[in-house]
């Protein structure tokens, strides 16, 4: 091979070898950290077509909007529980230990992050309240579409 | 009738964009003088028109002319005045009249200061300014107009500003970015121009590269006085979340990182030169993706903004277009451009294309971070969303790389460089680099984690070779003292961007290994030990001001028994817009933070509290700062204005 051949060749592998890596890397980064999000419903029916529940131990997202008057919280430490609720009334609780967001209330949408631990409680290592009275996040206003003027209903009566 | 006026001024700006879109440029294709010389005052005065509108946005807010809908919905009688001015780029609006402000603000620059650039190239720029000036003015006046009226029912007083954008750092940050952002449609019309004629040698390289720098310069700063903001109003303690927002200033800067050195190559050596279009149009279309995903409401985001689909559809059309039709002009006029010159395996131009390739790589990642759950959706897929450790760990293996090939390649000659003299150089750089980065957690921290091993030793590295570097340089031939006055503006700006570079490193290293965050439930009288500091809750009182309430935490903390500063962190709810802030106390270091963020009350008289202790998180924005600086230096440096005048007195 002449050298030119050979410096274009080594080139090409380098290109080669730097994207695979780089591929590589981002895929298997990708399937650690992609959590899907879910409604209080979805996560009682399932979700998409083949209603698939999510599992426990899964790491998720959650939205909905604060039930009132479910916040509890523990006199000792910083411990937390609330339930939250969407527009088609399904019902899950979450836990969490630490500071809420400025900007958690009762009957506000927040977002949470956190991993389930059995079918409708979540324990929840993030919570997200939207950040000025205009602003909620897409999915939570989707989810809670028309809740301020009807109210929603609880128990077992899910539409 | 005031407002009027300035609705009537954009009204003439945007005509006069559309003359100083078309006029020099059929000018120039028509070899007519008088037409080309047209685009001067045009882009002059149309800033001109530009001001008057963007002041009279801001008398209006200043005497609070409620019977504006923006100033209605961002300001209120009782808010500082100095948080009115700044409330004028605190919305929607507003942020866009000063996004096209700052545009019209870049070409009347390039218009008054580009005196050594042809007549013809210069109308060509000029006119491609004036097309994206078309785009933006359009946008505000038909889906966002700043000075639409609440008339005839106008409020008593208005909405107020968002409590977290009441503060100093909100007043700079945006301006800066938008500087930045904007700073790069000069780079992109300088390639466009360029493109149009086929004429892409060295000397177009000369002209971009100092406007890039300074846009460069402005979007550095601006995105580090972002995460400073983000650190102490947001009350989380943390200076960077990738959130779509921050990825979305984050990417221009990657590119316009690989611009400013692709650019160098170019002129100083005249290869990379397609690359270095391909790399000014992503720049600048990265900058107008940004304003996309920021201001159409298309992500999921923490701090979105409160926005609209109508203006989201306007700016994508308005992308595509940009976008599209600049590649589309790349595609056919680029195969034409021919670089010179060959260079070796082992050699700075390979160097350079390797730092590239990882900056493009980097682009790439956090494109797709940012991008794919936005995919997934419209796809249907349904919602999801990427975690940070996403980002972490794939920069975390990628700045390996990146650092090593950032020491060696200042040491590499242009063309081809014999590695052999370097090997041993190079060897005792990492022997050092190893050694300090293992010692650093040794002194600084009680364990070893060797992620930050990794992460400081790379950044000991960078400096190590850095000032080998220049020892090198300087001591080649002459004494070292003298021969470190000998070194040129632009020598040492590529200093002080790497070590600036290093800081970061280092910074994150330390912060993100060695953090250490607790929420607490605390009453006043209580006492914690974290980090060899210990923490007293002195008492808890009121602490109102002139549009909200509070309660004001006074904090007492010692180290080793004896007594070191006295903390005050606070809650404030404010009345008009009904929110309650965090006011984080700090007490800031160069090897840490202590950072105290007042949770809500609870009951039996206790609050909520979170402390941090961060170590050497300054660097992080210290190190932003030294690369500006540096930055600073290269637009300063000889060479442009030498040019300049030659070519002046042609």
């Amino acid at each position: 091979m002449n050298p030119r051949r050979k410096k274009r060749l080594s080139i090409a592998l380098v290109i080669i070898l730097g994207l695979g890596s780089v591929t590589g890397l981002v895929l298997y980064a990708l399937k650690q950290n992609i959590d899907l999000f879910y409604t209080p419903t979805q996560m009682i029916e399932g979700l998409g077509e083949e209603k698939v529940r999510p599992i426990a131990g899964q790491r998720l997202r959650i939205g909905g909007l604060v039930l009132p008057g479910s916040v509890k919280r523990s006199s000792e430490d910083l411990k937390v529980r609330f339930q939250l609720t969407d527009n088609k009334g399904g019902i899950v609780t979450l836990e969490y230990e630490g500071i809420l967001p400025d900007l958690f209330r009762e009957g506000q949408g927040i977002v949470a992050q956190g991993t389930l631990k059995s079918a409708t409680v979540i324990s929840a290592t993030e919570v997200l309240a939207k950040h000025d009275e205009e602003y909620m996040p897409p999915e939570v206003a989707e989810a809670v579409k028309g809740i301020q003027h009807t109210k929603p209903k609880y128990g077992n009566d899910t539409k | 009738m005031i407002p009027e006026i300035g609705h009537f001024s954009l009204i003439v700006a945007t005509g006069l964009s559309f003359l100083l879109a078309i006029y020099p440029l059929i000018g120039a294709k028509i070899n007519h003088a008088g037409m080309m010389n047209s685009a001067k005052p045009l882009a002059i005065v149309q800033f001109m028109f530009m001001m008057i509108s963007f002041s009279i946005l801001a008398y209006s807010f200043a005497t609070d002319d409620f019977s504006i809908a923006y100033v209605a919905s961002n300001s209120n009688s009782l808010l500082p005045i100095q948080y009115k001015i700044s409330a004028v780029w605190g919305g929607h609006e507003g942020s866009l009249l000063l996004w096209a402000l700052t545009l019209g603000g870049w070409t009347a620059a390039v218009a008054v200061f580009s005196r050594g650039i042809p007549v013809d190239a210069l109308a060509r720029v000029l006119a491609v300014m004036g097309m994206i000036a078309i785009g933006f003015n359009l946008f505000i006046l038909l889906t966002s107009n700043p000075f639409d009226r609440t008339l005839p029912f106008l409020p008593l007083d208005g909405n107020d500003l968002n409590p977290l954008l009441q503060d100093v750092g909100l007043i700079f940050h945006p301006p800066m970015l938008y500087m930045g952002y904007v700073g790069f449609s000069v780079a992109f019309a300088f390639a466009i121009a360029a493109l149009m004629t086929g004429r892409l040698d060295s000397t177009w390289a000369r002209w971009s590269r100092p406007w890039t720098l300074v846009a460069w310069v402005f979007l550095t700063g601006g995105i580090v006085l972002g995460s400073w903001w983000a650190y102490y109003e947001l009350g989380w303690g943390g200076w960077w979340f990738w959130d779509p927002v921050e990825n979305s200033s984050f990417m221009p800067w990657l590119a316009g990182t690989a611009l400013i050195h692709s650019l160098a190559v170019s002129e100083k050596r005249g290869v990379f030169k397609s690359w270095t279009v391909l790399l000014s149009i992503s720049a600048f279309s990265l900058s107008l993706l940004g304003t996309f995903l920021v201001r159409s409401g298309v992500l999921v985001s923490v701090h979105a903004f409160a926005s609209d689909p109508s203006r989201g559809l306007f700016i994508l059309a308005f992308l595509v277009t940009v976008v599209g039709g600049s590649l589309l002009l790349y595609a056919f006029k680029g195969a034409s451009i021919k670089s010179r010159g060959k260079y070796g395996l082992f050699s700075r131009e390979s160097m350079l294309l390797v730092n590239n390739v990882l900056l493009i790589a980097a682009l790439l990642v956090v494109l797709i971070g940012t991008l794919l759950p936005l995919v997934h959706k419209e796809l249907g897929l349904g919602s999801i969303s990427i975690g940070v450790p996403f980002f972490n760990n794939i920069f975390f293996y990628m700045v390996i790389p990146f650092a090593i090939a950032l020491g060696v390649a200042p040491l590499m000659r242009w063309k081809n460089q014999d590695i052999k003299p370097l090997v041993s150089q190079l060897t005792i750089a990492a022997i050092a680099s190893i050694v300090i980065g293992i010692l650093m957690p040794a002194i600084f921290a009680d364990k070893i984690k060797w992620v930050a091993v990794t992460g400081f030793t790379l950044g000991v590295w960078v400096i190590v070779t850095s000032c080998m570097e220049v020892y090198m340089r300087a001591t080649h031939r002459h004494t070292l003292l003298k021969g470190l006055t000998k070194l040129g503006r632009s020598h040492w700006a590529m200093v002080l961007g790497h070590i600036g570079l290093a800081m970061v490193l280092i910074g994150i290293s330390a912060t993100q290994n060695y953090k250490i965050e607790k929420d607490l439930r605390m009453v006043p009288g209580d006492e914690v030990v974290f980090a060899d500091y210990l923490f007293k809750l002195d008492g808890i009182a009121d602490a109102d001001g002139a549009n909200y309430e509070g309660y004001e935490a006074v904090f007492t903390i010692s180290k080793n028994g004896k007594f070191e500063t006295e903390m005050r962190a606070e809650k404030r709810n404010y009345f008009v817009q009904r929110s309650m802030m965090t006011e984080a106390a700090i007490d800031w270091g160069v090897t840490r933070d202590l950072y105290i963020a007042l949770g809500e009350q609870l009951e039996d008289n206790s609050w909520a509290v979170r402390i941090y202790y961060e170590p050497f998180i300054r660097f992080i924005w210290w190190g932003g700062l030294v690369m500006s600086i540096g930055g600073l230096f290269a637009v300063s440096d000889r060479r442009y204005r030498f040019v300049n005048k030659k070519i002046a007195a042609k």
